[in-house]
């Protein structure tokens, strides 16, 4: 054990190893190899980030340049999980589904259920999302809320090297069209991974600290300012409970309202906009379930209603950060009822 | 009888036959059950069209997939789904092809190749890239060389994702053919007015892709030129372009006034343009089939489509615990 690699190099593995185990695994997206028909190196790139750096040297044709035209491959994936294979499509950022969003919420999310249950789409799409990188406003949504909200979609967004393998392992063997989104800012982050192959099945929520008097809940990134929010709490006394959903559908509830039962107090946090995300979504449905629980006001920390800024300066205050974190739980933990 | 003048073996021909009776059969008791307001929801039919979903299909096994338009029942039918199940799909009951959670415009029976109707417009073309691709890696491991076919309309030809895919399919030399179904008229804005070009071949040839123009109310026309097209796909040839230009006998949809045709339009082209007329001439005039073999099909036809109206009639309807079930394989 301990070997530790990054998010990025357990993003490759997963792929790697599930193309070798199942020939139907393939892969399509812009520059994914990079240089395919130039006269210079076929895999130069290994997509935008290198991400998939060398698995064309392993695997061949199976993974497919595409021109870009995120519509016509995107749709072609799902087209070609609906003939048996089991299409990866990668679009750099996440921004780009709107341009090919009818494939994905009309088309793929729709097969089982309008085909009358006779249909399976297993294709995973794979994107970056977030905020951090000075790309601005078109390279660093979160979007999640977006695919959350439509039925037919699994929506995956993890936060470590571990889960990331392990998701995306699951992602790919799974039945259904799944979502799956990697926060470009964790790309480099490492951690330890286990070479063997592994699945971590969906809707089970990662308790990732212990604590009694309060319960942050959030995903992707932002758990990691929810550990430095817990760090800096913890020197006073408090002791934050961190959830880490990992998956926002299927969502894991039960953790969440186990842990609320236990601390009554409920922070969540999520680095998309704060109308109708997963935030609004987590405390109202803890609200209907465990209103009795709860010994103070529900608070949420959300990236503001605006597009990403460019500016260094204003992306930083877009970003949530673990002082808002840290403000809004001692702001449920004072508005609390003895 | 006759030598047979026709490429088609004389069962071949009564096949051909029985399938666009049965789709017209089919279209023109909706159009009377919907105006009598049996049938829920949007309704664009397919009657007038037949010789293009006939002629193309009979190339076809059920390793070919197709993707069709919110306009589907004939290419639903020329695939093989069955007839009966469609009905009760179109009525909204259980037992019909999607357990009637999917209705006229998403008709689907994945076993026979027939990936879906579609109430998206021009949605169908990226999915025929994917499932062309699947064909190609199984025919790289071996298995038969199977196609897959788009049917657009001559508006829905006008979509990015229809565009994006003839440049797609090009690029990655798929067994795809893109099938554009032009009867002039794009809902009800003529195609002239919306398409700048006024020929598709000069379309394709801009994508690196040939194309044909047929006159598709023409099954022997539509019949040659779709077997050349598809024979060189099976062969890795790659893609291709096939114009049929038919004409529609109803409105957009059930209900359309369709103020927006010329006066006498629709006279003359029922009287002058109707594919089945046309093809019992020929067929009748050449002596390889007989009046009486034509009548006997109509007949037979006509039975099954009021069999097909009775029995979704007296389907069950699905129930509330049918609303949660199969949004996902597993959740």
């Amino acid at each position: 054990m301990a070997r530790k690699i990054s998010m990025k190099q357990a993003i490759n593995e997963a792929i790697d190893q599930e193309m070798a185990r199942d020939p139907s695994v393939i892969m399509m997206g812009e520059d994914i190899v990079g240089g395919a028909g130039g006269d210079g190196e076929r895999d130069a790139w290994g997509g935008v980030l290198g991400v998939t750096k060398g698995l064309y040297a392993k695997h061949g044709d199976r993974l497919l340049d595409t021109p870009l035209s995120e519509s016509a491959y995107v749709g072609a994936a799902v087209g070609a999980a609906a003939c048996g294979m089991r299409p990866i499509a990668e679009l750099m950022f996440v921004d780009f589904m709107g341009v090919c969003f009818d494939q994905i919420y009309n088309q793929a999310a729709k097969f089982r259920y309008m085909f009358g249950g006779k249909a399976e789409t297993p294709v995973v799409i794979r994107a970056m999302c977030g905020a951090g990188f000075r790309a601005a406003a078109q390279h660093s949504q979160m979007l999640t809320p977006l695919f959350t909200h439509i039925p037919g979609l699994k929506v995956v967004c993890p936060s470590t090297p571990y889960d990331t393998k392990g998701l995306l392992i699951q992602s790919i063997r799974d039945n259904d069209p799944v979502i799956f989104l990697e926060h470009k800012n964790l790309y480099g982050f490492e951690g330890e991974v286990p070479e063997a192959s592994y699945a971590i099945p969906f809707g089970e929520a990662n308790v990732v600290r212990e604590g009694k008097h309060a319960t942050v809940v959030t995903y992707g990134l932002m758990v990691h300012r929810a550990l430095d929010a817990a760090a800096a709490l913890a020197k006073d006394g408090v002791e934050l409970e961190v959830i880490d959903l990992r998956t926002l559908s299927p969502l894991d509830l039960d953790t969440v309202l186990e842990s609320v039962e236990k601390t009554g107090h409920l922070v969540c946090v999520d680095e998309a906009h704060p109308r109708c995300n997963i935030a609004c979504d987590i405390s109202a449905q803890v609200v209907q379930q465990a209103f009795g629980a709860l010994k103070g006001p529900i608070e949420m920390v959300s990236a503001p209603h605006t597009p990403v800024p460019f500016s260094p300066v204003l992306e930083d205050l877009y970003i949530p950060s673990a002082a808002q974190i840290v403000a809004a739980v001692r702001r449920s933990l004072a508005g609390g009822r003895q | 009888m006759a030598d047979n003048p026709f490429p088609q073996s004389r069962d071949q021909l009564l096949q051909a036959y029985r399938t666009m009776r049965t789709i017209r059969e089919f279209e023109e008791r909706l159009h009377i059950d919907f105006g009598r307001g049996d049938i829920p929801g949007f309704v664009h039919l397919y009657a007038g069209e037949e010789a293009a979903a006939a002629g193309i299909m009979m190339h076809l096994g059920s390793g070919d997939r197709i993707a069709s338009t919110h306009r589907g029942h004939g290419h639903c039918i020329a695939k093989g789904v069955d007839p009966l199940a469609m009905m009760k799909e179109i009525y909204g009951k259980k037992g019909g092809s999607c357990e009637g959670k999917g209705g006229s415009m998403h008709i689907a029976d994945l076993g026979k190749g027939m990936m879906g109707a579609n109430g998206i417009l021009g949605a169908g073309a990226p999915l025929v890239c994917g499932a062309a691709l699947a064909a190609k890696f199984r025919a790289q491991a071996g298995q038969p060389s199977d196609v897959a076919i788009s049917f657009v309309g001559d508006g829905a030809s006008n979509q990015g994702t229809f565009l994006e895919s003839l440049n797609l399919a090009a690029v990655w030399n798929l067994p795809a053919i893109f099938v554009v179904e032009n009867n002039g008229y794009a809902e009800s804005t003529s195609r002239d007015y919306g398409t700048a070009v006024d020929s598709y071949v000069d379309r394709a040839a801009g994508f690196g892709l040939p194309g044909v123009t047929v006159d598709g109310t023409d099954f022997f026309a539509v019949h040659e030129a779709a077997g050349e097209i598809i024979a060189r796909a099976r062969k890795g040839g790659g893609p291709a372009m096939l114009e049929c230009k038919m004409v529609r006998f109803h409105g957009h949809f059930e209900g359309d006034a369709q103020t927006y045709r010329a006066p006498g339009e629709l006279d003359d082209i029922r009287s002058h343009h109707d594919c089945l007329k046309k093809f019992a001439a020929a067929v009748t005039a050449a002596g390889v089939l007989s009046a009486a073999e034509l009548q006997a099909i109509d007949h037979e036809v006509l039975g099954l489509i009021e069999r097909a109206v009775v029995e979704a009639k007296a389907a069950p309807q699905p129930t509330q615990a049918d609303l949660l079930t199969d949004v996902y394989v597993n959740y």
